[in-house]
């Protein structure tokens, strides 16, 4: 039983938990919980980012364009429509992911380089869109959006947003981790190592990568709805490729093939704005530099890299131990590649003299 | 009835006929190996035998199946796995899930029921993890139970790739080289698991340069040149072929056909050294 506290997975989502529940005594006024309400829908949209990127090795550029489909889509629906927003985010959900069905099968067979151009190209057509069509959207002003409601209640304020997007992040981490831990989420780490290894088992790529392309957007998409309700206003600056950018980057800070790495990435990468801010004129210098620290000393991103530190010192100290070789061979159970990355038993010698293969597949 | 027939495969790559007109059968139960010198087009054909590449012409048959022109996982799912002379492994797992992830086909992948982590899941992942431990232990990885795949030697590795192609429930085994860069008493045991693997009932497609290791285990061999099949049939019969042995040593001792043993041999040993 106490093991299973402390694998990566259990362990982890109790964690996680234990920070949403104690965080509010740190939230001194509203601003601060906006700030964790955001950090949260961000982390949503990386957790299915890092699915796509982080397991299944394909990038994705475009993310930002599901994000802003999903809000808008909401705010259509919901506020000049008069949908019930509920059934409005289920719908504009729907949507997205046969979107995300239909662009992907042509998308996903490029690799590298030339999938990251073609879903940035993706993205752009989207903001187009949003920004030109502004009869529907409202243009570059944005669209207001009503506040979100479930029969006679109403979600309105941070402390209750708050509530609801912690319990959606970790609804969102624990599907997250079942699918990496289930055949397919091996098919998918399988193909981004080998593409032909993973077919010659009788894995269909294509049809991998198109499906954790569909949950990844739908990810976004959702963020989107729930962002749009949240502050009762969308305007195109969500949608633009800034924004995927930002996303793909708190996915590669936070730790590739991790995720809760995607999670830490987003939490680091969303407040650390707001705490640089007080250096004004130098904030975005010293966010720059903490960016290239952070990617020179922890390689493989914040939380694969200082569970690696973590294991290596352990190691040594069980080795100090005298008996703990045979006993980390025994107890090292197999959750590679869930939470701590994909390299749990690696035995720190051979991790600093051989070159990672598997390693940027995603091409940027 | 023949488990595998390939009718006048040819694959063209530009002006090259890397495999040429190509026709024969293998059958079910048997370890058949598939030798020639270097650029003869042995890997080619592994690849086409495999879904890898689509024949430029010609036909594969397996069973009552037409596999021509289809993809990889549909021959992996027909029944036919392979193993890479240039390692596939899958760094990023640790052996047991690169083992697991060969047990794909035989796995439910509901998406919905991954997602949400059923218990009926979460059995079916416990077993596939015995399965996987087990054919670990068959191939004779029971020391890497709990190794990640980028720790291992190279022959573990090797072994691991027979592994997972083991774990598709093969009726069909393509070995590309398994031989290759294994130390000789690494290449020693080889014989002996490929034998183990017949005896499952899996039939064997050995492609090597270890001659050694192809006549000791092989029931039939095929010699290919250029593309071409420049002999076939059974071991002792081939390794007399006077073509053969011209192929591998030019035609200048070929034409007294008497030396017939000692310059197989001595073919043996020029291809070992060669290695």
């Amino acid at each position: 039983m106490l093991a299973r506290l402390a694998s990566p997975r259990t362990g982890g989502l109790l964690a996680l938990a234990v920070v949403i529940v104690l965080l509010p005594l740190a939230l001194s006024n509203s601003y601060f919980y906006d700030v964790a309400i955001l950090v949260g829908l961000n982390a949503i949209v990386c957790i299915g980012l890092n699915l796509l990127i982080g397991y299944a090795g394909q990038i994705s550029l475009g993310h930002a364009g599901f994000f802003g489909l999903g809000a808008y889509g909401s705010a259509i629906l919901a506020s000049r429509y008069g949908w019930p927003p509920l059934a409005a985010m289920l719908t504009t959900t729907l949507a997205v992911a046969a979107l995300a069905f239909l662009v992907g099968r042509p998308i996903l067979r490029l690799k590298g380089h030339y999938l990251a151009m073609a879903t940035l190209g993706l993205g752009v057509i989207i903001f187009m869109v949003i920004t030109t069509e502004d009869k529907v959207t409202g243009g570059p002003d944005g669209i207001s959006v009503v506040p979100f409601r479930i029969g006679g209640f109403v979600l309105q304020g941070e402390r209750i947003w708050y509530w609801v997007v912690g319990a959606l992040l970790l609804v969102a981490v624990w599907l997250a981790l079942n699918l990496i831990e289930s055949p397919a989420g091996r098919a998918l780490r399988a193909l981004h190592s080998s593409e032909v290894g993973a077919e010659v088992v009788g894995i269909n790529a294509a049809n991998h990568k198109v499906m954790v392309f569909v949950i990844s957007a739908v990810f976004a998409s959702i963020a989107g709805s729930l962002a749009a309700h949240y502050s009762g206003f969308v305007t195109p600056g969500k949608v633009a490729f800034l924004h995927s950018i930002e996303l793909v980057t708190m996915v590669v800070f936070g730790g590739m093939a991790s995720t809760f790495g995607a999670v830490v990435g987003a939490a680091v990468l969303t407040t650390l704005p707001q705490l640089l801010a007080v250096l004004k004129d130098y904030e975005m210098m010293v966010f720059g530099a903490v960016m290239m620290g952070t990617m020179i000393f922890l390689p493989r991103g914040v939380v694969p890299s200082l569970a690696r530190l973590i294991q290596t010192r352990r190691q040594k100290a069980s080795n100090n131990g005298g008996e703990g070789g045979h006993e980390q061979g025994a107890g090292a159970s197999h959750s590679c590649g869930d939470a701590t990355g994909r390299d749990c038993h690696r035995p720190p010698t051979v991790a600093v003299l051989k070159p990672r293969q598997s390693d940027g597949g995603g091409g940027v | 009835m023949s488990l595998l027939r390939v009718e006048a495969l040819s694959k063209k790559f530009g002006g090259l006929n890397a495999v040429e007109d190509l026709s024969f059968d293998i059958q079910p139960g048997a370890v058949h190996s598939i030798i020639g010198p270097n650029g003869a087009g042995k890997t080619t054909l592994l690849n086409l035998l495999s879904g890898v590449y689509r024949p430029s012409a010609g036909r594969i048959g397996f069973g009552e199946h037409d596999l021509t022109g289809r993809a990889p996982h549909e021959f992996a799912a027909h029944g036919i796995a392979r193993t890479f002379q240039n390692l596939q492994v899958f760094f990023n797992m640790s052996a047991l899930e690169n083992v697991m992830v060969g047990r794909h086909l035989h796995e439910r992948c509901g998406i919905v029921s991954a997602l949400l982590r059923s218990p009926r899941q979460s059995r079916a992942e416990r077993a596939c993890r015995e399965e996987a431990a087990e054919i670990m232990r068959f191939v004779g990885l029971h020391n890497y139970l709990s190794a990640a795949a980028d720790a291992m030697p190279y022959g573990a590795l090797k072994r691991l790739e027979i592994a997972r192609a083991l774990a598709t429930a093969p009726k069909l085994m393509l070995l590309d080289e398994p031989a290759a860069g294994l130390n000789p008493t690494e290449a020693l045991e080889l014989d002996d698991l490929i034998v183990r693997l017949s005896g499952r009932g899996v039939t064997v497609v050995l492609v090597e340069h270890n001659m050694r290791l192809v006549m000791g285990v092989s029931d039939h061999i095929l010699v290919l040149d250029y593309g071409r099949k420049l002999a076939e049939g059974p071991a002792a019969t081939v390794r007399n072929d006077p073509k053969v042995i011209e192929a591998y040593l030019g035609s200048a001792i070929a034409h007294d056909g008497s030396y017939g043993n000692a310059i197989a041999s001595a073919v043996a040993v020029a291809v070992e050294m060669h290695r």
